[in-house]
């Protein structure tokens, strides 16, 4: 079964970080990605850019609603998503538990997947 | 144990990222600027006793207001001969009440402090110069001296403004409780363009200094976010951190390894942060739909018409030419048309740029960049005695180690050709003078 796992984290804390921890933190990241991957397990890994470039349709008016900034003002920001394959919840929860080891803070959403195309985008 | 310099850089560092934050609680404390102020450098100086022997806390900013709040208590109290003064231990020794203020420090919070710290600097009394210099001096602790060189004038014209500035807060009321939505956004320009100038504070460090200066680049795009969270759809604001992103991603390539300066075609564009240019295209893309064109959202367009060229060449001179002439009207200073002169330069030739700045000579006579871009442009011409006499201007002038080094590099260039065609130096052509 896919799982999404979102990534939840104060922006601000992480926007401070510094150059030389973030490397490190991404880095820890790629050896628990690598070890997905050799497993073939790993599907699609984004990190989005702050929530300060992003922007927000409200479909509900006629024409939609064209606003600035995230979808919700919440402590914490959506800022990243991993697609990943699991046995079950226990599976993909060990799975955040060793992303969440690699960085440490906020919280992680795990979320089975209903649809999933792969898509055809060029990183 | 780690040597004193390290220990010092690091304390150092500390302060100057804790500043706004801590300053702008202590604000909310006291309710007076100069005892906020008072209490924060008390703080500081307990920092620079406490931290090197007990080691870094682990919020310093928390420590720090911490410290700062019962050091103003004690002062009151002392003032008002109620109580004496705790031992340096008892205050140092702050445990488990340094966790407890960490937490209470929530985004909200701390954003509004900084942003009363921001917006009282920026009182409607003080005019816009006095505005900018004081947020500079108090919510980035800049010194003086820095400020002076950001705004072009002296010391002493930089310290007397200041000093005014102070005195004009300190008669006026100080609001503390939150603007309303039209009156922050009158303020916001203000606190924009003091933004802007802590990020070129940063910006403008040399090679040499560039460790030291830096964060203060990191600070300025940290404000911006901040700005741009409180007033997300505030086109300028976006503008303003799309041209600190854009600017802000080159660093890396900006200097050799000897410190030297990397002119902007020369670099690596691979060293160049993708993110960042990312990041900062977003932002003007999301500014223009707003279709309510400014200063920020026009530097913002020109800086990412740089940073998506995939080479110098492929740059997009004509479009920046535009720019700059659209910018001209928008906020005219001879500075903006010394820039379009380079956008000139590649669109026309150095003759016509040169045209374009003959007119600014005066009004720029103490300004490295002019005599750099006219040494140049006048290089190109093959007027190569001419170029001398402006890049021995511009050494007098530099700022830095590097501005100078650079322009002695032109100078042995043209030493090693003297009596022979300089014009045949393709390298020598003027770029944006960054």
């Amino acid at each position: 079964m896919l799982y999404a796992i979102l990534c939840y984290h104060d922006e601000a804390t992480v926007c401070a970080w510094s150059k030389d921890h973030d490397d490190a933190v991404m880095e820890k990241l790629a050896v628990v990605q690598e070890k997905l991957t050799k497993q073939g397990r790993l599907g699609p890994v984004a990190r989005l850019l702050p929530t300060t470039a992003a922007t927000t349709l409200r479909k509900e008016g006629d024409p939609p609603l064209v606003l600035d900034g995230p979808f919700a003002e919440t402590k914490e920001q959506l800022l990243g998503f991993y697609i990943i394959d699991a046995k079950d919840l226990d599976d993909a929860l060990a799975v955040a538990r060793d992303l969440g080891e690699a960085n440490p803070g906020g919280s992680y959403e795990i979320r089975p997947v209903g649809v999933f195309r792969p898509g055809n985008v060029a990183p | 144990m780690s040597d004193i310099a390290s220990d010092l850089a690091w304390i150092d560092a500390a302060l100057t990222s804790s500043r706004p934050q801590a300053l702008g609680a202590l604000l909310r404390y006291f309710r007076d600027l100069d005892l906020a102020e008072e209490a924060y450098q008390n703080a500081c100086l307990r920092a620079l006793r406490s931290w090197p022997q007990n080691g870094p806390p682990r919020d310093p900013t928390a420590w720090l207001i911490m410290v700062g709040r019962n050091s103003g208590i004690d002062d009151a109290r002392r003032r008002n001969r109620l109580r004496e003064l705790p031992s340096e231990d008892a205050i140092s020794d702050t445990g488990d009440a340094e966790g407890e203020i960490a937490e209470r420090l929530d985004g909200s919070h701390y954003r509004d402090d900084i942003l009363r710290l921001l917006f009282i600097c920026c009182h409607p009394q003080l005019p816009a110069t006095q505005q900018i210099a004081l947020a500079l001096r108090i919510v980035s602790g800049l010194t003086v001296k820095q400020i002076a060189r950001a705004f072009l004038v002296t010391e002493a014209a930089m310290e007397q403004r200041i000093t005014r500035a102070k005195a004009a807060v300190a008669r006026a009321d100080v609001p503390f409780e939150a603007p309303g939505a039209v009156e922050r956004g009158e303020r916001l320009a203000a606190v924009a363009a003091m933004v802007y100038l802590v990020f070129n504070e940063g910006y403008s460090a040399s090679g040499d200094t560039i460790e030291e200066r830096a964060p203060l680049c990191d600070e300025a795009i940290r404000l911006a976010r901040l700005l741009l969270r409180l007033f997300p759809a505030e086109p300028e604001i976006m503008g303003l951190l799309s041209l600190l992103l854009s600017q802000h991603a080159r660093s890396a390539a900006r200097y050799d390894a000897g410190g030297g300066i990397v002119l902007l075609d020369d670099q690596d564009r691979g060293r160049w942060n993708g993110p960042m240019i990312a990041e900062g295209m977003a932002l003007i893309d999301k500014a223009m739909r707003h279709r309510r064109s400014g200063p920020y959202q026009v530097q913002a367009a020109i800086a990412a018409l740089h940073s998506g060229a995939a080479s110098p060449d492929q740059t997009d001179w004509t479009q920046i030419e535009l720019l700059y002439r659209t910018l001209e009207m928008l906020q005219p200073s001879p500075v903006v048309t010394l820039n379009r002169a380079v956008a000139v330069s590649k669109v026309e030739g150095p003759q016509a740029a040169l045209d374009l700045i003959a007119p600014l000579a005066k009004r720029l006579a103490g300004y490295f960049n002019y005599h750099g871009v006219r040494g140049a442009l006048l290089l190109r011409l093959g007027r190569a005695g001419e170029a001398r006499c402006a890049f021995d201007q511009a050494i007098a002038l530099a700022g830095t180690t590097a501005e100078a080094a650079h322009i002695r590099m032109h100078i042995d260039r043209l030493t090693a050709v003297d009596g022979g065609d300089s014009s045949r130096h393709p390298s020598n052509a003027p770029s944006t003078p960054e």
